[in-house]
């Protein structure tokens, strides 16, 4: 910014030629940010007046959606809770949960077996575990609905958690695998001859410094299982087993005459995320950018 | 001597048993499937060749949902794409260094959030009574263009497509930032002893220096919109009368409501066919880049 008006012109021309670019650059500037403020009001404000309309009664939805409420009803959030959504927020926090846990010690077991021994075969299971991520959910959601209810897991937390395992495992296990190969080799042999063999060699040297990625991974998982919406929605039909996705839909049949309330679900629905990720913003972001294309 | 032939195999076992159960066997099951007529309340199975696949093309619903998908996916490829990135290039520029973690921060905020929210929270923006929209029309003088957005078959889609753009632009735009973040400065400065203008660095040098990621995010934007499934089944399930219907729609319709197995079984191998030919470009273009 700063260099460019150091030209040998006459410093006069030079000066009024600076100022007259900044004129128009403020304009450039000027327009620029209003756009910025239109695109953060579109964004931010629905947020912002589903949170105020969950502490209005449903009338006062209806005859001034605008305003802020008369009175500030916290009770549209117990009763929100009460009626159903603590259910969904306990099933998902527990499908979520199992998932991100097996996900990490498959996808931790396989890329140890494929980093640290060479066998025969080893190619074709790197291509079998990582092209998974080809396939999405929705090519194979016929034969997965008679295969669950093969399995007899139909409508029972399973079905989720077993299918959610198998599609992000080939994503992670490729996350992991590239981070267990960066580590140094001497560091093995040094544990090797301490002694230490095949899980120990696991435990003590590649999980305590995988931890990172681990973590990157964990939080990348939990977002993808948290936020999955065809398997929760088709593979569970009991009310008292459904996560928030398919949950919310049936809170809102059941709610459909009381707005208010149903805003303060959604509300509490959305909480858990936005606080991970106010909390958590670079592992977050390094795990979105990192996951890539099936983020 | 012996364990120590097995262990690999041991360590892979569990990965490997879970992806062939619920993904490579359904994957080839539904192959199968889509050559047959059935339904999940009867045992007969009729072979019917390639019946299912030339049913499709005098399927007009189906060429609405394919149409529908492709719509998606070019808008989504303009705005989410080529707006994500010029939005990152502005939010990484110096003059708006103030106010950028801000915007940046609420950009994101709709990416966390789950599509049921996102959906009912729409619904009642699109609500002809309530909604925000229509509110917002009215307020600034055109209320004859309010409607109810969902109800009607010529908006219900594209407000569809609209509240994707309002979820999904903020992911692309963290990724552009990201890689933005990692240009070296010094290519920008040696652009402005040039006297290269904000415009021109832009083109000249984010543009080419973001390649990698900018494989990413189209081959990310164009598989969301391929299989998207949630936004339109939250609003409107495909409709009304099936103007709204995308590939993921009409094969959950067929499947679960109309109990056509082996035709639904098509419709998913029609999305199989895209998106692997769409990851194998990726797969492709990266093995010029890294392993990994």
């Amino acid at each position: 910014m700063k260099l460019t008006v150091e030209t040998g012109r006459n410093p006069y021309v030079a000066a009024k030629q600076k100022r007259r670019r900044s004129l128009g650059s403020m304009i450039v500037i000027s327009l620029t940010f209003l756009l910025l403020s239109a695109l953060f009001l579109a964004i931010a404000y629905p947020l912002l007046w589903m949170v105020i309309n969950s502490f209005k009664t449903t009338e006062e939805i209806f005859s001034n959606s605008w305003a802020l409420p008369v009175q500030w009803l916290f009770s549209n959030y117990a009763e929100a809770w009460n009626k159903g959504v603590s259910k969904y927020f306990l099933n998902s926090v527990f499908v979520t949960a199992v998932t991100v846990f097996l996900t990490l010690l498959f996808s931790v077991l396989s890329a140890y077996g494929l980093t640290r021994y060479s066998f025969r075969g080893k190619y074709l299971v790197l291509a079998l575990l990582s092209a998974g991520i080809m396939f999405s959910p929705q090519v194979s959601l016929i034969p997965l609905y008679k295969m669950v209810q093969a399995l007899g897991i139909h409508d029972t937390h399973w079905a989720l958690i077993l299918p959610y395992v198998a599609f992000r495992t080939s994503l992670i296990v490729l996350l992991v695998r590239s981070f267990f190969l960066s580590i140094p080799k001497e560091l093995v042999e040094a544990a090797y001859m301490d002694g230490c063999t095949g899980i120990g060699i696991l435990f003590r040297i590649y999980l305590p410094l995988s931890m990172p990625i681990l973590f990157t991974s964990g939080l990348l998982t939990a977002y993808w299982a948290w936020n999955e919406f065809l398997f929760a929605v088709i593979f569970i039909d009991s009310d008292s087993l459904k996560t928030i996705t398919s949950g919310l839909l049936a809170f809102r049949d059941a709610m459909y005459t009381d707005w208010a309330v149903l805003m303060a679900g959604l509300v509490i629905s959305a909480i858990p995320l936005v606080l991970l990720f106010i909390f958590m913003q670079k592992s977050f972001i390094r795990g979105l950018a990192e996951g890539g294309v099936k983020g | 001597m012996k364990i120590r032939n097995i262990a690999p195999y041991l360590y892979v076992a569990p990965s490997l048993i879970i992806a062939f159960i619920f993904i490579y066997y359904p994957v080839m099951e539904n192959v199968q499937s889509s050559f047959f007529s059935w339904s999940p309340f009867s045992d007969t199975k009729e072979f019917v060749a390639l019946q299912n696949y030339t049913r499709l093309f005098d399927d007009s619903v189906f060429l609405v949902a394919l149409k529908n998908n492709l719509i998606h996916l070019v808008i989504s490829l303009a705005v989410q794409v080529v707006g994500g990135l010029v939005l990152a290039a502005i939010l990484e520029d110096v003059v708006f260094r103030r106010v950028a973690p801000v915007l940046r921060t609420v950009y994101f905020l709709p990416v966390l959030i789950s599509i049921s929210v996102i959906g009912l929270l729409f619904s009642f923006i699109y609500n002809p009574d309530i909604g925000l929209l229509n509110k917002f029309l009215a307020m600034v003088g055109l209320e004859e263009y309010a409607r109810g957005w969902l109800g009607d078959s010529d908006t219900a889609f594209p407000a569809i497509i609209a509240m994707g753009q309002w979820q999904g632009i903020g992911y692309i735009t963290m990724l552009y930032i990201v890689a933005i973040q990692k240009i070296p400065p010094d290519l920008y400065e040696a652009a402005e002893m040039d006297g290269a203008g904000k415009i021109r660095k832009f083109l000249h040098i984010t543009v080419p220096q973001v390649k990698e990621i900018s494989f990413v995010t189209i081959i990310y934007t164009v598989s969301q919109s391929i299989l998207t499934f949630s936004d339109v089944y939250v609003l409107t399930k495909g409709g009304p009368g099936n103007s709204s219907q995308v590939l993921s729609t009409y094969l959950y319709q067929k499947a679960f409501v109309d109990s056509e197995m082996g035709y639904a079984s098509t419709i998913a191998n029609v999305i199989l066919g895209i998106t692997v030919v769409v990851y194998l470009i990726q797969a492709k273009v990266f093995k010029n880049g890294q392993e990994g």
